[in-house]
């Protein structure tokens, strides 16, 4: 099944989310949003997303948590994500195809989309 | 061959700048090192800046306090100064380059005596910046407050990036979203001058201590270090915290004396489906509930491995914290006053149970209970304690959930009838 979506942007921050959503539908890409990590999975199963973007600090279940069920489930353990990361580079959880700290350029999150895009 | 060196033209060597130089090795406040000595600060720095003699006891008493000893202290100025040398080329054995010439060390401080001094100096500081910085970023990690902050600035900060990108990038942008983005931006830029201002009054509050810690903080980190003798601890650098220590470890080993492991353990082990009441492994104990609990949180027995544990005194000052995982406890003398701990407190004697969910949705079981305890006989006052045993809720607890925090500061939850004064996480 397909939604047609190309992002899922699992993020906390509504002034963020609105920046990238903007971002990413300039570029043509469909990205929808959810805003914890409560039933994110059950959002990315129902959204069936080409990439999903997350962050790593989120409400309710952490990006990390959410990163690990998805590695282990064997329909979305090839779904690449693209991690979000507040606190820089360090002891970031294992399993990110990429990831972008912030506060990031644009250009960078643009590029890291297109390439994760192209690639899948 | 080295060669002897030369007396200093000061006939007795000054001792007040040597007790303050291994002072500030240390990294120690006047106060501290003067109340080790029992000398007031006042006359510390007196004998500091040299304006005061020091007697053989009270030389013994400041050794001791600055842990050194009083014949190194006493030592002429040469003698100090290599043994500085000495430290200083240990500091660098593990550093790149040719190795420091040990045999050459007296003769390099006889022969350039000011350059000996600077460079022992330099080490000195170098110590004593290491000190604090170890004990800042211990600090920094382990620290809530600290952590949701920065976190908040950094999420504030994405934010007006991006934003300020897209409106400059972005000349042709439509009226709507030219405004929303507008919107974000005044909102953002507000939070993060409040974030900022918040952070600056906390950083400034500890700017000048040597060892940036409370009592409280240092009986907490040599809590998780698993209590080691109070008098070797390193976590415990102060007196007030190495006294405060002695007294909770008196006070577990009363409750110890009151309720064995062995017997605790037994009655888990022997409790069945009831494992997970405190109040039923009370009944079966014949003990106090108040017991069971602060005994349940210290020695974690079986299906109570993820335990956690807060006591607090009619205050509401918190005596002693243990976290559970997942179960965020705030700065020392910080909480939420929905935590079932307060409401015990305000109903002595009534137990109180309640299924309670932080605000990154942790569900915990927590049990509470305050009793009331007569010190000084009927004529004193009656003092309050409570303490409150918390553990992830088991998934099929459906009570009702209680909402609580880690302190109003850090709380994100935007309506609280509890608030006493803003977070920083979200809008005023």
């Amino acid at each position: 099944m397909t939604t047609g979506v190309d992002v899922l942007l699992i993020e906390d921050e509504p002034s963020i989310a609105e920046a990238v959503r903007f971002i990413l539908s300039r570029e043509g890409w469909q990205c929808e949003q959810w805003p914890e990590g409560s039933d994110a999975l059950q959002r990315i199963r129902a959204l069936a997303p080409r990439l999903v973007i997350l962050d790593v600090m989120l409400p309710g279940r952490s990006g990390a948590e959410v990163l690990a069920d998805l590695r282990a489930d064997p329909d979305l353990q090839a779904l690449p994500v693209l991690l979000l990361s507040a606190r820089g580079m360090a002891n970031l959880p294992q399993g990110a195809d990429r990831t972008l700290a912030k506060p990031f350029a644009n250009a960078d999150l643009r590029a890291m989309v297109r390439e994760l895009l192209d690639a899948g | 061959m080295p060669r002897s060196l030369p007396r200093h033209p000061v006939a007795r060597p000054l001792i007040g700048t040597r007790i303050r130089e291994r002072r500030l090795s240390l990294g120690r406040r006047q106060t501290e090192v003067a109340r080790r000595a029992e000398i007031s600060a006042a006359y510390l720095n007196l004998i500091e800046h040299n304006r005061r003699p020091v007697g053989e006891e009270l030389l013994s008493r400041l050794a001791q306090a600055l842990e050194i000893d009083a014949t190194e202290l006493a030592s002429d100025r040469e003698e100090a100064l290599v043994g500085a040398l000495r430290e200083a080329a240990a500091r660098a054995a593990d550093q790149p380059g040719a190795p420091v010439e040990l045999d050459q060390i007296a003769e390099f401080a006889a022969r350039f005596p000011g350059w000996a001094s600077a460079l022992a100096g330099a080490a000195r500081r170098a110590d004593a910046l290491e000190r604090r910085l170890v004990a800042l970023s211990d600090r920094m990690t382990r620290d809530p407050y600290l952590l949701a902050t920065l976190h908040e600035v950094q999420s504030a900060v994405t934010a007006l990036r991006s934003t300020a990108s897209i409106l400059a990038e972005t000349p042709e942008i439509e009226p709507e979203w030219r405004d929303r983005f507008h919107a974000n931006l005044d909102s953002d830029s507000q939070r993060l001058s409040r974030t900022a201002q918040s952070l600056v009054a906390y950083l400034d509050s500890f700017e000048d201590e040597a060892v940036p810690m409370s009592p409280q903080e240092e009986v907490e980190a040599w809590i998780a270090a698993g209590q080691p003798e109070p008098s070797e601890a390193a976590e415990l650098a102060s007196d007030a915290a190495r006294a405060m220590a002695q007294d909770l470890l008196a006070a577990q080993a009363r409750d110890r004396a009151a309720l064995p492991d062995a017997a605790l353990a037994a009655a888990v082990d022997g409790a069945g489906e009831a494992a997970d009441d405190p109040a039923l492994i009370a009944a079966r104990l014949g003990r106090p509930l108040d017991l069971v609990l602060r005994r349940l949180g210290m020695l974690r027995p079986g299906p109570w491995a993820q335990a956690g544990l807060v006591v607090c005194d009619g205050s509401g000052a918190t005596l002693f914290r243990l976290a559970a995982p997942g179960f965020e406890l705030p700065r020392p003398g910080e909480g939420c006053a929905l935590w079932p701990l307060f409401e015990a407190l305000a109903q002595p004697q009534l137990p109180v149970a309640r299924l309670i969910e932080t605000a990154n949705g942790n569900r915990f079981a927590a049990w509470a209970v305050a009793e009331r305890l007569l010190p000084m006989g009927f004529d004193g006052p009656a003092l309050s304690r409570a303490q409150m045993l918390i553990h992830p809720a088991a998934g099929r607890d459906a009570r009702p959930v209680l909402g609580v925090g880690p302190a109003c500061r850090i709380c994100p939850r935007p309506a609280c009838t509890a608030r006493h004064e803003p977070s920083i996480l979200g809008p005023v």
